[in-house]
């Protein structure tokens, strides 16, 4: 048995070994992919072997892939590059796509965490400005996923362009730029088994980009600076170890099923929308998330109060926020998370473990009660 | 130490462009290993010990980067690289001070991302004043501080240069902004671990770093920015706030830690190194000269670091001696640049004219450079340099004592 069961892996999942391996054999290479000599030339190939896998793994063209340094650098360079002055978001993004457009318009979201469709197309229909409409495709706090063939649908309707930030949804299930339609599609390879430090912004032949980052002509001119060549490689790597995509949803149904036969006030948000099937955001009533977590954690099982960027803020999710949830009962969610390499036994450490606590609680609870 | 042997197998070219890139040290690998498999946790979650354990990793590096340029550990952030670090001091500090200042002071043989984020602001309203160098590579102090006036709110000169390895006088550089106001920002993607690096006694604000040229792995670098007084920066990545909202995105652990790592060894190592280097950078020139006339050490030789030599050949053509030292890895300029045909904008900036600057080659030595290598590469080079010249009629004219200069090429 493991020492820990990780469960955190929307925050970031372990490295795979195909991946580790990539990147050793390229950490050990020398070169510049820039330099015309052998070594350069050597470096050059890694990169391209890599972005011929992370196309595949996006449904995209090679030449549609530009590197970047992760998944809020390609999310903020999508919506600084579209060019567009007017930009939709949902109200349930990432910061880094909310941060990088102060001023966005927000889509709502119903009560399981989907976006308002009508309310996006009343929103599109306000206004003649060319507008950026960015959805993402599955929430890293709940792991609902978004319909984004809608979005694209309205979008075009009204001449928007889109943007789809799929670091949460990339390698867990299919994600096809083409086949989705969408102008733009951000990844992070670590939060499927690549490296951290890397990820891509895809942008579609013919959609408008920008760059902002100056320098010398890397990524064609759209993204400047020394290519992370050990982590583009460890990135293809785990592009092409991923294809497949994840079978938790096993997994995940038996974590859920049985947190709510032990605590019967329990619940899971966005239970009723379609979900990633490793992600479980799940509220134990009366108990405080943060104890949760600790109490956990003392039980070697990881898992997290909301997204791992702002975890160490004591704050309210957004995310629940804009589903409606009570601020109480947010207060009590937790996210757990699956990944490739969850095994049976770290669902049931965390099963046996959550229930101790529940126990516990309830018992001094009781204590309380008769002692009052 | 026998992983170093590792680095180059016999039948790989001898590498000679430590400017461009280095490998990644062994032990800088080493100590990398753990965060990428058993230690891999997202150092910004805080519940649970993966994520600590991470945390600990990126705050010891952070530490291990300040103290090689006698930094605070608060004032040091990562990033993706030296380039985006330019690109987030200039803009940064240009962006969030424009309503009091708009001037900027660079020079014309800074690198690449340092003068198209320069023109970007120009396009933008800001005024930029590009200092030209003397023949030698280096500012003119008198220039510089003409230049700076009460609207400059940022002056950006490396600290060496990519090409022809000349250190500017960083201390003399801070002396002069810290008596006009104006913040100093030097990319030291060049000079960090290789010359020592003080960002009090410079007075330095704002400083960039690269992970890859100092033996660490590519994808991270670092930038300082000063707290006391305190520099403020509009940032260029946003999200979830990380690096003191600086730069936002999950750090990414094993390749800080490679950073630091790698910041630790070039410190400790700084002084015996130099000295290596200068020996076989010496090594290297008197081997060259013993065999050959005609060739041209571009830059200051005394102001520079020892593991950069930039030397031009006169009558050979740099592209055609590229061809053909086949055994030797070595570059025509700057990486970045490297597939285009353009003679080196810095050596046109030291005044070398085209067709000279056409023949220069940039040899870069580093740490596992050998005194063989060296004598391989000297050997290689004198071959190839003289089979070219016996077939060039320029070479040929020039030995009868006619000045190519002088000749009035017909156009046709």
């Amino acid at each position: 048995m493991r020492a820990f069961a990780y469960l955190d892996h929307n925050a970031t999942s372990p490295l795979r070994p195909a991946a580790f391996d990539a990147m050793v054999e390229a950490l050990r290479a020398a070169g510049n992919p820039s330099s015309v000599h052998r070594s350069g030339r050597t470096a050059r190939g890694i990169v391209d072997a890599a972005r011929r896998q992370v196309a595949t793994l996006a449904g995209a063209l090679p030449r549609e892939i530009v590197f970047t340094s992760g998944g809020t650098e390609a999310n903020n360079m999508a919506i600084g590059g579209s060019g567009r002055g007017r930009v939709l978001v949902s109200a349930v993004e990432h910061d880094s796509v909310l941060r990088a457009a102060p001023d966005a318009e927000l889509i709502p979201v119903c009560a399981e965490g989907v976006v308002d469709l009508g309310a996006l197309e009343r929103l599109l229909a306000a206004s003649n400005e060319p507008a950026l409409v960015s959805v993402m495709f599955a929430n890293n706090e709940t792991g609902v996923l978004q319909p984004i063939a809608d979005v694209v649908r309205l979008a075009r309707q009204a001449g928007a362009l889109v943007h789809c930030d799929a670091v949460q949804g990339a390698g867990k299930v299919p994600v096809d730029l083409h086949g989705l339609g969408v102008d733009y599609l951000s990844l992070s390879a670590h939060k499927f088994g690549g490296p951290t430090g890397v990820g891509a912004l895809v942008v579609r032949d013919g959609a408008p980009f920008a760059s902002d980052r100056r320098g010398g002509g890397q990524e064609s001119n759209r993204r400047a600076g020394t290519e992370n060549v050990a982590g583009i490689a460890g990135f293809g790597a785990a592009a092409a170890a991923a294809r497949d995509g994840l079978a938790v949803e096993g997994l995940r149904d038996r974590v859920e099923a049985s947190l709510l036969a032990i605590a019967p006030g329990a619940r899971v948000f966005g239970a009723g929308a379609r979900r990633l099937g490793n992600t479980t955001c799940i509220a134990m009533p009366g108990v405080k998330a943060e104890t949760q977590v600790m109490a956990l954690d003392l039980a070697n099982v990881c898992v997290s109060a909301g997204a791992a960027c702002s975890s160490g803020k004591v704050q309210r999710s957004a995310v629940l926020r804009a589903m409606n949830v009570q601020d109480s009962e947010a207060a009590t969610a937790i996210r757990i998370s699956c990944g490739w390499n969850t095994e049976s036994d770290d669902i049931e450490r965390l099963i046996a473990a959550w229930q101790d606590l529940y126990i516990r609680v309830a018992d001094s609870d009781l204590t309380r009660a008769r002692a009052a | 130490m026998t992983a170093i042997t590792q680095i180059r197998r016999n039948d790989q070219p001898i590498y000679l462009d430590y400017q461009a890139t280095t490998p990644v040290d062994p032990r800088v690998l080493e100590a990398m290993m753990p965060y990428f498999t058993h230690k891999f946790g997202n150092p910004h979650s805080r519940s649970h010990s993966y994520g600590w354990e991470a945390e600990e990793a990126v705050e010891k590096a952070r530490a291990q980067v300040a103290k090689l340029i006698g930094a605070d550990e608060k004032e040091v952030i990562f990033t993706s690289g030296a380039t985006e670090s330019n690109n987030l001091a200039i803009r940064g500090v240009a962006e969030f001070y424009k309503d009091r200042k708009n001037h900027i002071v660079t020079t014309v043989t800074e690198h690449k991302c340092v003068l198209d984020t320069c023109r970007h602001l120009e396009q933008q309203g800001f005024e930029v004043t590009y200092l030209p160098v003397q023949k030698n590579g280096l500012i003119d102090l008198e220039v510089l501080r003409a230049a700076v006036t009460d609207k400059t709110v940022l002056v950006s000169i490396m600290a060496v240069n990519n090409e022809i390895g000349v250190i500017q006088p960083l201390a003399e550089i801070g002396k002069i902004c810290r008596e006009k106001k104006a913040f100093f920002h030097t990319d030291a993607a060049q000079a960090a671990g290789k010359i020592p690096l003080d960002v009090e006694a410079m007075n330095i604000d704002l400083m960039s770093i690269s992970g890859h040229k100092i033996y660490g792995p590519k994808g991270i670098g670092a930038l300082y920015v000063r707290r006391k007084p305190r520099i403020r920066l509009v940032p260029l990545i946003v999200g979830g706030g990380q690096e003191r909202g600086f730069r936002s995105g999950t750090l990414p652990t094993p390749l800080c830690v490679g950073l630091g790592e790698a910041a630790e060894i070039a410190m400790k190592e700084m002084d015996a190194e130099s000295k290596r280097l200068a020996k076989l950078q010496a090594r290297m020139l008197k081997g060259l000269n013993a065999k050959l006339t005609d060739i041209h050490v571009n830059g200051d030789l005394e102001h520079r670091i020892p593991g950069n030599l930039n030397i031009g050949f006169a009558y050979v053509e740099g592209e055609s001696l590229m061809m053909g030292i086949k055994g030797l890895s070595v570059s025509s300029g700057s990486a970045c640049t490297s597939a285009s045909l353009e003679p080196s904008y810095v050596l046109r900036a030291l005044g070398v004219e085209e067709d000279m600057a056409h023949t220069s080659l940039r040899i870069g030595l580093g740490r596992f450079t050998t005194e063989h290598e060296v004598d391989t590469a000297v050997d290689e080079l004198v071959h190839h340099v003289n089979k070219l010249r016996a077939m060039s009629p320029l070479w040929e004219m020039a030995q009868e004592g006619i000045d190519i200069k002088s000749i009035e090429w017909a156009a046709h």
